[in-house]
C-alpha cells in the first residue's frame, strides 16, 4: 500500500502506517514525501492508493484525476498553523503583521528586500536569511495563497525545502534566520526554535499578534495560518480490504496519534463525519475551489451534508 | 643557516602530514563518542521509526546487502571479460586504447553523473522503475572501472611461461585463460572486487537520484522491490534535527564502518594468502 | 562447433564487454544531451550560463545557473586551500624524509581516510565543525560553504598526497643524489630538484583533486545549504550543482517537465566541466611518464 505527498501531513502518515505494521504484519505500507503537488501528480496517475495533502485537491488536480478515472475520497485529518520562527537568539523578533510578512516573501522582494530593517525600521541593520517550505509542498502553496492572495507566488531566494527538517536545522543555527514551517515541526522542536505570534490585523477575530497554540489553530483565531490538512483515498484502492482496514484504523486512532506528533485533532465529532464519508465512499471534493483560509471544517462538512 | 630552513621545513611537512591525521582521529572519536552507546543488538534489528529510541538500521541494512551482491554479480564476470579482453587479446590496437581512455575517464565521472545515467536509462528507459534492479544495475556501472584495473593488474603478475607452457601442450587462448591464468590470478581479481564494493556500500549520491526511498518499513524480498540504504537512512537520521536522531546517524556510520572495514580485510587477508603461494 | 569457432565466438562476447566502458560514456553523454537539448530549446544558451538567478522550481522561473556554479567553486576553492599545501607537503615528507616504517603505517591510514563514505564526512561538517566554528565565528549560519569546504578538503588531501608521491617517487634517485652531492639540503632538493622534475605529475594531481572536489555531493548536500545564491561569503547557506540535483531527486519531478530537465542540465554542465579537468590532468600525466621512459 503506497502513500505519498506533503511532508506536512508525513508525521501523521508514518505514525499510523507504524502503529497499523504492527498489528497487521502481512501488509507492507510505504509512506513518501514527495509534496503535496507531488503526491497528487503520483495519485492522478493511478500510481499511489493514498495522497496526503497539506491543502484542498485543486481544480486542475480534480480534472487530471477525471481524466484517469481516479475517483477520490477527501479526508481532512488534522488541523495544522504554519508557524512563522525564528532563532531563539533573534530578540528583537517579537511579532509580526500579515503585511511585513508579505513584504519580506512577495515575488517584488527578490533580490530587493536582503536586510530586517528593510522590512520593519526598528528592527537590526543586517542580513535576513530567509527559510521556507518546498514549492511542491501544500504548506508553501497556503502560505502563499494566504499572505499574498496568490497560490505559488513569492520570491525565489531563501532557502526552500521539501524536507521540514532542514529548515528546522537551519533556523536553529543561524541567528539571522526567519521561516514559516508547519506547527506539528515546531512544537517538535520547540527549544530550538521561537515562535513568532502574528498579526493579520483584522478585528473581528481577536486583536493583537497571535501565537499558533493547539487551541487557537482550532478555533481559527490564528489567522490566517491556520487550516486543515488531507488524504485522499483512491476509492478503486478503498475496495482492498488492507486499504480499508487501514483508513479505518487511521480514524480510530486520528485523535491519539495527531496529537502524539504535535498536531491538532479534530474531535471526535468531525472525525465521525469523516468516517462517514469513507464508509458511504462519499467521492469528489467540498475543500476544493474553496478559499479555505478562515472556514472551518465542521462549516463545510456540514455545508456538505446540507446538499 | 641552511641547516636551520631544513629542519624548520621538515617540521612544517611532518605537521602537515599530522594535522591530516589528527583530523582523522577527531572524526573517528566524534562518531564513537556519538554512536557507540546507540549500537546493540536492537539496533541492528529495529526498522525505521519515528521514534529514534525505536528506530533501527535491520531495513537499511538488508537493503545495503541485497544491493551490495547484485552489484557484484554484475560486475564481476563484466568487469573481469572486459579485463580479459584487454590483457589478453588487445594488445595495442586503437580500439583497445580507445576503450582504456574511456574506463580510466569513467574511473574519475562524479558518481550522482552515474545517477542521472541511471535515472534516465534503467529507472525511465528501461522501465526497471526504483528498484534493487536499477540501483545495483548503477553502482556495477560506477564499480565497472575499478574492476577492469585490479583484473588486469592481477592477471599482469601472472608469468607468460605459464601461458607459454599451456600453448605448448596444444591448449588454445581461451583454454589457457581459462584453466591456468584465471585461477592463478583469482585472488587479485577479488581483491579488486571486494574493493570496489567497498567503495559502492558507501555510495549516496546516485541512489538518491534514482530514487532510493527514505522510508522503507520492510526489506527487500526481490530485485524489483523498492529499497533503502544504510548511507541514505544514515542522511536521512543526519536530515533531522532532535539530537537523539543525531545518534541514530553516528550508529548508523559505526554498522557502515564496521562493513566496509571487515569487507577490506578480508581483501587485504584474499591478498596475502595469494602473495604467500604464488611463487612459481 | 570447432573450437576454433567457440574461440572466436568467446573473443567477440569479451569484446562486447570491454566495449561496454564505451557504451557506458556514451550512454551518459546520450542521456545528458537529449534532456539538455530539450532544456535549451525552452531557455536560451546564454540566459543558463551567465543568468545570475535561478529559481526554476518557483513559479517565477528563473534559469540563470551561476549561483549553482559559484557555489561549487567557493567550497571547492576552501577545500583546494586546504587539500592542495597540505596534500603536497604531506607527500613530500613521506617520499624525501619520512622514514619507511613511519611510511609504512602511515600510508594505509591516509588510504583510510580516502576511503570513508562521504555521507559520514557530512555528519562530521554538520555536527562537529559548523558548532565548533561558530564558536569562533559566532555570525556562521548553520548552512554555510566554509565548514563543507574544509572537511572536502579533508577528503581529498590523501588524493593529492598520495599522487603527488607516485609522482614524486618517480623521479630517480639519480637526480636527488647529484644534488645531496653538491651539498645541498632535503629541503633544497626537495624544493629545487624533485618537486620540478616531478611538476607535471604534481599538477595532474591538483587537477584531479579540483575535478573530485567539484563532483561530490553529500558533504555539500548535508552541510552546505539549499539557497542559490551568487556570493563570495562562505559564512552563508549557499546550494552547489551537485545538492540542487539531490534536492530535485528527493522530492517528485514528473519526466518530461522543464524541472526534470534541469536536473540534466546541470549535470551536464558538471560532467563537461569534470571530463575537460580529467583530460587535461591525463594529458599531462601521459606526458610526464614520457619524459622518464
Amino acid at each position: 500500500m503506497t502513500l505519498d505527498g506533503s511532508s506536512t501531513v508525513f508525521p501523521i502518515s508514518e505514525a499510523v502506517a507504524e502503529e497499523f505494521q504492527k498489528s497487521n504484519q502481512g501488509v507492507n505500507v510505504t509512506v513518501g514525501i514527495s509534496g503535496t503537488g507531488g503526491g497528487f501528480q503520483k495519485f492522478c496517475r493511478g500510481e499511489i492508493d493514498i495522497a496526503d495533502a497539506s491543502r484542498p485537491i485543486s481544480a486542475s488536480e480534480v480534472e487530471a484525476c477525471g481524466k484517469s478515472g481516479i475517483e477520490f475520497i477527501e479526508m481532512p485529518v488534522a488541523y495544522d498553523g504554519i508557524a512563522i520562527a525564528v532563532n531563539p537568539k533573534a530578540a528583537w523578533a517579537d511579532k509580526i503583521t500579515v503585511a511585513e510578512l508579505k513584504t519580506l516573501f512577495a515575488p517584488e522582494a527578490q533580490g530587493q528586500v536582503k536586510k530586517w530593517n528593510q522590512v520593519r525600521a526598528s528592527w537590526p541593520d543586517r542580513e535576513i536569511h530567509l527559510f521556507g517550505a518546498g514549492v511542491d509542498s501544500g504548506t508553501y502553496d497556503y502560505f502563499t495563497e494566504a499572505i499574498m492572495g496568490k497560490a505559488k507566488a513569492s520570491r525565489g531566494d531563501f532557502t526552500s525545502s521539501e524536507d521540514d527538517n532542514v529548515l528546522v536545522q537551519g533556523i536553529s543555527n543561524d541567528e539571522l534566520a526567519l521561516g514559516f514551517l508547519p506547527f506539528g515541526y515546531y512544537e517538535e522542536n520547540a527549544a530550538r526554535l521561537k515562535l513568532v505570534p502574528v498579526d493579520d490585523e483584522q478585528a473581528d477575530n481577536g486583536g493583537g499578534a497571535v501565537l499558533p497554540s493547539p487551541d487557537t489553530i482550532k478555533t481559527g483565531t490564528y489567522q490566517p495560518l491556520s487550516r486543515p490538512v488531507f488524504i485522499y483515498v483512491s476509492k478503486k484502492a478503498a475496495d482492498r480490504p488492507e486499504v480499508q482496514k487501514f483508513v479505518e484504523f487511521f480514524m480510530t486512532n486520528a485523535e491519539t496519534l495527531v496529537r502524539e506528533v504535535n498536531y491538532v485533532g479534530l474531535g471526535p465529532e468531525i472525525y465521525g463525519m469523516v468516517s462517514d464519508r469513507f464508509a458511504k465512499r462519499h467521492t469528489g471534493s467540498v475543500f476544493s475551489g474553496q478559499n479555505t483560509v478562515g472556514v472551518t471544517i465542521d462549516q463545510l462538512l456540514s455545508k456538505e451534508r446540507a446538499q | 643557516m641552511r641547516k636551520h630552513a631544513d629542519l624548520i621545513f621538515q617540521m612544517v611537512s611532518l605537521s602537515a602530514l599530522l594535522v591530516a591525521l589528527a583530523a582523522l582521529a577527531a572524526l573517528v572519536f566524534d562518531i564513537v563518542s556519538d554512536g557507540a552507546g546507540r549500537l546493540s543488538f536492537q539496533f541492528l534489528t529495529s526498522i525505521a521509526s519515528r521514534n529514534a529510541e525505536d528506530a533501527g538500521v535491520y531495513h537499511a541494512l538488508m537493503g545495503s546487502i541485497w544491493v551490495i551482491a547484485l552489484t557484484g554479480a554484475l560486475a564481476l564476470p563484466i568487469g573481469v571479460a572486459a579485463a580479459i579482453f584487454l590483457e589478453e587479446y588487445g594488445s595495442r590496437s586503437g580500439t583497445a586504447r580507445f576503450i582504456e581512455l574511456n574506463i580510466s575517464n569513467l574511473a574519475a565521472v562524479p558518481s550522482i553523473i552515474y545517477g542521472l545515467l541511471g535515472l534516465g536509462l534503467f529507472v525511465r528507459l528501461m522501465g526497471m522503475g526504483q528498484s534493487v534492479l536499477a540501483g545495483s544495475a548503477t553502482l556495477a556501472l560506477l564499480a565497472l572501472p575499478v574492476v577492469i584495473m585490479s583484473t588486469r593488474e592481477a592477471l599482469r603478475t601472472v608469468p607468460n611461461s605459464i601461458r607459454e607452457g599451456s600453448y605448448a601442450l596444444g591448449a588454445t587462448k581461451w583454454q589457457t585463460i581459462w584453466n591456468q591464468v584465471l585461477p592463478m590470478a583469482m585472488p587479485g581479481v577479488l581483491t579488486g572486487l571486494i574493493l570496489a564494493l567497498s567503495r559502492a556500500i558507501g555510495e549516496t549520491a546516485p541512489l538518491i537520484t534514482i530514487g532510493a526511498l527514505t522510508y522503507i518499513p520492510f526489506a527487500p524480498d526481490s530485485i524489483w522491490s523498492k529499497f533503502t540504504v544504510l548511507p541514505i537512512q544514515v542522511f536521512n537520521w543526519v536530515s533531522r534535527p532532535q539530537p537523539e536522531f543525531k545518534a541514530n546517524a553516528a550508529a548508523g556510520i559505526l554498522v557502515l564502518m564496521v562493513l566496509l572495514l571487515s569487507m577490506n580485510a578480508i581483501a587485504i587477508v584474499v591478498r596475502d594468502r595469494q602473495q604467500r603461494r604464488g611463487r612459481i | 562447433m570447432t573450437t576454433r569457432t567457440l574461440e572466436w565466438i568467446i573473443e567477440r562476447a569479451l569484446f562486447l564487454c570491454a566495449a561496454l566502458s564505451v557504451l557506458t560514456t556514451a550512454g551518459i553523454i546520450a542521456v545528458l544531451a537529449i534532456e539538455t537539448y530539450e532544456f535549451l530549446r525552452e531557455v536560451p544558451v546564454l540566459d543558463f550560463l551567465t543568468g545570475t538567478e535561478w529559481t526554476p522550481l518557483f513559479s517565477n522561473q528563473k534559469f540563470g545557473v551561476l549561483p549553482l556554479v559559484v557555489g561549487t567553486m567557493l567550497v571547492s576553492s576552501i577545500a583546494m586551500v586546504v587539500a592542495l599545501p597540505m596534500g603536497l607537503l604531506s607527500a613530500i615528507y613521506l617520499s624525501e624524509y619520512s622514514p619507511s616504517g613511519f611510511r609504512r603505517v602511515v600510508k594505509p591510514v591516509l588510504e583510510i581516510l580516502a576511503g570513508v563514505p562521504t555521507v559520514v564526512y557530512g555528519y562530521f561538517a554538520l555536527t562537529f565543525v559548523t558548532p565548533l566554528l561558530q564558536q569562533v565565528f559566532p555570525t556562521l549560519s548553520g548552512f554555510n560553504a566554509l565548514s563543507p569546504g574544509l572537511v572536502m578538503g579533508l577528503m581529498i588531501l590523501p588524493l593529492v598526497s598520495s599522487l603527488s608521491e607516485d609522482a614524486m617517487r618517480a623521479v630517480p634517485q639519480g637526480l636527488r643524489e647529484g644534488s645531496y652531492a653538491l651539498g645541498a639540503t632535503r629541503m633544497q632538493t626537495a624544493l629545487r630538484v624533485v618537486v620540478p622534475s616531478a611538476f607535471s605529475g604534481i599538477t595532474a594531481a591538483f587537477i584531479l583533486a579540483v575535478s573530485r572536489a567539484i563532483g561530490e555531493t553529500m558533504i555539500v548536500a548535508i552541510a552546505a545549504g539549499q539557497q542559490p545564491r551568487l556570493t563570495g561569503n562562505p559564512f552563508v547557506p549557499i546550494e552547489t550543482m551537485t545538492a540542487y540535483i539531490v534536492q530535485v531527486s528527493l522530492g517528485d519531478t514528473p519526466q518530461g517537465t522543464i524541472e526534470y530537465r534541469t536536473i540534466f542540465a546541470v549535470g551536464m554542465l558538471l560532467f563537461l566541466m569534470t571530463f575537460t579537468l580529467n583530460l587535461i590532468s591525463t594529458w599531462l600525466r601521459e606526458r610526464f611518464r614520457e619524459e622518464y621512459a
